[in-house]
């Protein structure tokens, strides 16, 4: 058994040291010098899905596809386009898909206001609720009589 | 043979659990009190049964016993045994039959110690408790047998997934699902309540321990998973609103608000029926939440197809629990009118706000995580969902409870005078405001995230403690200290709770504001600067543990000139699985954790390396734990005890 590992331990090295394993999420040499212009990058790329991985954004993703990404953001970057202009051809190159933001569109429409409309419904329903209760409500001090019980609670 | 003992046991099990749905039920009916005293027995017997099949399947993992077919898939000779043992619930078959066990446990619980619960409705609880259950047992049964054999064992098994094998991770699962199956306790009761038509605040007194029971575990469980996240998958993230992760939250967020409206339902026997819909939807979640994780449909609608009975079993558990649920709500709810009245200022009203914006949040949750999926079968359309979307979405939601949480915390009940709450709250606006604007004008041009969070962390933490000051009411100083001290535990607990979300709220908008990342390719020898360190790469070195072999690079850190402390992050490689995971190198501490990762091998022993350093990183988890003990302290009231409620009322 150990021969086995140590056999594998040697080939293991020798991966480390012959083959570049895998392409990590951005690499050094991809950094544009123009740092406005990378932390443009960055944003943007966080904003993009890594098409063949799982929920990942292609900034922190370490698959070729997203370097290829990557690198195609900042070349178009560099070359004066603005990030809509980006954003846009990423899409038309590769659907709606790659977006991790879905757009305002009308298919779109419940993702969106789903939240605020159930807000302001719940906000609805309950005053609805609380105003036919406050209707019902059979005793109600006023001030003078409650005045009067918190004089006589003092005691 | 013993593993056939094992299976024996979960058909026991699960003949137990069908016998305990048919005849108490009967008893119920006719009024055989025999056939009712039977439910406790049966219950107890279905616990010890699981308990013994658990166990059988973990003493195969920790033997190795190859013949089995998951212990095959799953394990390996050369693992330690903490994952030896974490490896019977690292899979799909394993976790399923913990799930059960912790929902078998809950029972027993109830048997056990539910002396003061009137013996109808105990009943009726264990019937509901042993159905989940029943439905459970044939799901594992029928699609994911645990025990199932070769006939001619593999030499060695596959091994674990390398990134579970993790002491984090180990523990993550047993913790979640303690607090997945502890909600459905608040289900059995909530649909006790509606069989009986009868709601009540010994009723709500009941289920709030249980709930704050699921929410603590699942407040540690969450934590656990994201503290897992940070220093395990690489780029220092704690949350990524990945589909699983949102499985877990969505319970969590349903859980909170049914604790805080049990409260209302107990102290003044109002938002009944809200409060029974909650707990019927706090366990759908958790059933849906078990549903993505297992069937895996929303990270990849090919998962579902590779394996599509069992989806389509918890599918229907899912339709069933909620369906069934929901309809009952629908058709008995009315009974659970109240007749109370409150004012529009009181603390009645801001629970209600608060149940308003943890639900609306949580469903905000729910259409993110399901968008893809309803997307692409209704428009055709394949859209992703990241975070991006929640960041925008959720947020506003969150940032709204704490603003409004303080004020509604100190308000009275019934009507409250709002000019009051506000007046003794003055000192920690005022703070909470000048803090944030003292962070402004400090940060040069970052962004506002900062600030705000400063801002509403403080106005949370203070507001706590203010409320905890005004509640022992006292002219000087050692009066009050000493009523605070004498005081009733829960109010701690609310205090140290809400000062944890405060505490989370802090870390979260520092950590995504401040932190600076370094990415760069070095030499060995060379030296470089982040913020005040000065670091040195001193080179890698290569060595083998007992089932991975890792290269680990040696950082020199100095600080001000003098030696800090060296850090050694590594890449490990797991032959077995054929798997590389990174070893995050972390130096923490309360203000910054610097974090180096080992990244890609270039030419001539140079390495790409990252450096970060993220401000306040472990205020996160501080806040979460905080959260639980809170939660922890609000249940060790005198107050909360099962045996308060001993009056057999309910």
């Amino acid at each position: 058994m150990l021969y086995i590992l140590r056999v594998r331990f040697i080939v293991y090295v020798l991966t480390i040291f012959l083959i570049p394993f895998f392409a990590l999420a951005v690499e050094p040499n991809e950094i544009l010098i123009d740092s406005n212009l990378e932390k443009r990058a960055r944003i943007i790329s966080k904003s993009l899905r890594c098409l063949v991985c799982r929920n990942e954004n292609i900034d922190e993703s370490n698959a070729e596809l997203a370097r290829d990404l990557r690198i195609l953001v900042r070349e178009r970057l560099s070359v004066g386009e603005t990030d809509k202009e980006i954003i846009n051809y990423v899409v038309e190159r590769y659907g709606e898909y790659v977006l991790l933001k879905p757009k305002f569109s009308l298919t779109n429409i419940l993702l969106w206001f789903c939240g605020p409309v159930m807000l302001i419904f719940g906000f609805f329903f309950a005053f609805l609720s609380f105003s036919k209760n406050r209707s019902s409500e059979d005793i109600v001090l006023t001030t003078e009589e409650e005045n009067k019980i918190s004089e006589l609670l003092k005691d | 043979m013993i593993v056939e003992f094992g299976h024996l046991a979960l058909i026991i099990a699960f003949c137990a659990s069908v016998f305990l749905i048919v005849v108490p039920t009967i008893g119920l009916r006719y009024r055989w009190i025999n056939f009712t005293n039977l439910a406790s027995p049966l219950t107890i017997s279905q616990f010890l049964f699981t308990l013994i099949s658990f166990l059988i399947l973990m003493s195969a993992f920790v033997r190795s016993d190859f013949s089995v077919k998951l212990v095959a898939k799953n394990s390996h000779t050369l693992k330690p045994l903490l994952y030896k043992i974490s490896g019977t619930w690292g899979n799909h078959e394993g976790s399923m039959l913990l799930w059960v066990l912790i929902l078998t446990f809950f029972g027993f619980l109830v048997a056990c110690f539910g002396q003061s619960l009137r013996h109808d409705f105990k009943v009726k609880v264990l019937i509901i408790q042993s159905t989940i259950a029943a439905f459970f047992y044939a799901f594992i049964l029928f699609t994911s047998n645990p025990f199932e054999r070769y006939s001619i064992p593999p030499f060695n098994g596959l091994g674990l997934n390398p990134l579970l094998q993790d002491p984090g991770l180990a523990f993550h699962p047993p913790f979640l699902y303690l607090g997945y199956v502890g909600l459905s306790m608040s289900f059995s009761f909530a649909i006790a309540a509606l069989i009986e038509g009868k709601v009540d605040s010994v009723w709500a007194r009941w289920v709030r321990p249980w709930t704050l029971i699921a929410w603590i575990f699942l407040t540690i469980g969450i934590a656990l998973g994201s503290w897992w996240a940070y220093y395990e998958l690489g780029w220092g993230g704690w949350w990524f609103w990945d589909p699983v992760e949102n499985a877990s939250f969505m319970p969590w967020l349903i859980s909170a608000a049914l604790v805080h409206s049990a409260i209302v339902l107990e102290k003044r026997e109002i938002l009944k029926s809200w409060t029974v819909l909650l707990a019927i939807l706090a366990f759908s979640f958790s059933l849906l939440g078990t549903f993505i994780v297992r069937s895996g449909i929303i990270t990849s609608v090919h998962a579902f197809a590779s394996d599509p009975t069992r989806g389509i079993f918890i599918l229907l558990i899912l339709v069933v629990a909620t369906g069934g649920g929901l309809m009952l709500f629908a058709i008995r709810s009315r009974d659970l009118s109240s007749r109370q009245s409150f004012s529009v200022v009181s603390r009645e009203s801001a629970l209600i706000v608060n149940n308003l914006l943890l639900v609306v949040s949580a469903f905000v949750v729910l259409i993110g995580t399901l968008w893809p999926l309803f997307s692409d079968l209704v428009f055709e359309k394949r859209v992703s969902v990241g975070a991006p979307y929640f960041n925008i979405a959720f947020t506003p939601f969150f940032v709204a409870i704490s603003m409004v949480l303080p004020v509604g915390a100190m308000l009275a009940w019934k009507r409250a005078k709002l000019n009051q709450t506000v007046f003794s709250l003055w000192p920690a606006l005022i703070l909470g405001v000048a803090l944030g604007a003292i962070v402004w004008g400090f940060q040069t041009g970052g962004r506002i995230l900062g600030p705000v969070g400063v801002s509403l962390a403080t106005w949370l933490i203070c507001g706590a403690l203010t409320d905890i000051w005004v509640r022992a009411r006292g002219n000087t100083v050692t009066k009050r200290i000493s009523r605070l001290i004498r005081g009733h535990r829960s109010d701690f607990g609310k205090c140290v709770a809400h000062c944890g979300l405060g505490i989370i709220i802090f870390g979260i908008s520092a950590i995504t504001a401040w932190e600076t990342e370094d990415i760069r390719i070095v030499s060995p020898g060379e030296k470089y600067s982040m913020g005040q360190y000065e670091l040195q790469f001193l080179g890698v070195r290569q060595y083998q543990n007992q089932n991975f072999m890792t290269t680990q690079g040696e950082f020199r850190v100095d600080k001000d000139g003098e030696f800090f402390g060296s850090l050694l992050p590594e890449k490990r490689f797991y032959p077995v699985a054929g798997i590389w995971t990174t070893e995050a190198a972390i130096d923490q501490s309360l203000l910054r954790d610097l974090y180096i990762v080992l990244g890609e091998a270039q030419d001539d022993g140079k390495w790409t390396v990252r450096t970060y350093v993220k401000p306040f990183a472990i205020w996160i988890w501080l806040g979460a734990l905080c959260m639980a003990l809170g939660g922890i302290l609000s249940i060790s009231d005198r107050r909360f005890r099962f045996s308060a409620g001993s009056k057999k009322v309910l």
